[in-house]
């Protein structure tokens, strides 16, 4: 973690699986089934089980954050349905944005409201950060884990850190 | 910035969508004249006032629905899903 701003650190994430699929209810449930969930998480949240995370990004999709022993089991539970299965490990980077500021910082790159109130833990959705588009999941109050497409991850990164340059500023001028 | 209620997601700033243009265009089947077709491709109504039309939620959910704005004013009056349909509003400024 390097802090980039008094209260908020920022992180990258190491590689992790991440598989999109995309179907109908029944593809749905079965991916969710196969982690361990009763159900998938209704729109724009994140539900977790013992075989890994699944964020619903779409009415028809899901990004599943599978552990590596759940991964095989996820192609077997979706064949008897139709489903697109899609592997996208290497098409995203991760970043752990914490601290006090950091809904400060990602408002500072999106006109989404950050509160708590109306961005909630657990909630998860795409955006524009600035000019690209993102993930957004608020793992904690004060904790997000942002993704973005990787060619465009230095750029976000760049972002991230000019808002909390800006408000490293504004914390010695107030 | 408009304030754009997508079905799937609630209220997202008007830079997360991206237009469709007009809704409720039926695609002819293959075979029809070449007048029709172009029709199909090219005529629309160009209302002045309550104007259904098609969004996508391009940097959120990726989908596409329906909503109807008064082209005059620039107020939404309804959204709603592809395949529903247009609900009954009144032309009002
Ligand atoms: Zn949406």
């Amino acid at each position: 973690m390097v802090e980039i701003t008094e209260g908020c650190a920022l992180a990258g994430l190491p590689p992790m699986v991440r598989l999109v699929v995309q179907g109908r209810v029944a593809a749905l449930d079965a991916a969710a089934a196969s982690l361990g969930l009763e159900a998938p998480p209704p729109m724009l949240r994140v539900a977790s089980g013992i075989g890994g995370s699944a964020l619903r990004l779409g009415p028809f999709e899901l990004l599943i954050l599978p552990t590596w022993e759940a991964r095989a089991g996820l192609d077997a539970a979706l064949a008897p349905v139709p489903h697109s299965l899609v592997e996208v490990s290497d098409r995203n980077v991760g970043f752990l944005l914490e601290g006090a500021r950091a809904a400060d910082i990602l408002a500072g790159l999106c006109p989404l409201d950050f509160a708590l109130s109306s961005f909630p833990v657990g909630m998860v959705t795409r955006t524009l950060l600035d000019k690209a588009d993102a993930m957004v999941w608020r793992t904690d109050a004060h904790s997000f884990h942002v993704e973005v497409w990787r060619s465009f991850g230095p750029y976000v990164e760049a972002q991230l850190r000019e808002v909390a340059k800006g408000i490293s500023f504004s914390l010695l001028t107030v | 910035m408009l304030l754009i209620d997508c079905p799937y997601c609630g209220p997202r700033a008007e830079i997360e969508f991206a237009y469709g243009g007009e809704a409720h265009i039926a695609r002819p089947a293959a075979d029809v004249s070449e007048a029709e077709w172009s029709a199909f491709l090219y005529l629309r109504d160009n209302t002045k006032g309550v104007l259904a039309e098609r969004w996508r939620h391009s940097h959120g959910c990726g989908r596409f629905f329906n909503a109807l704005r008064d082209t005059r004013t620039d107020q939404f009056h309804a959204f709603y899903e592809i395949g529903m349909p247009r609900p009954d509003v009144r032309d009002a400024v």
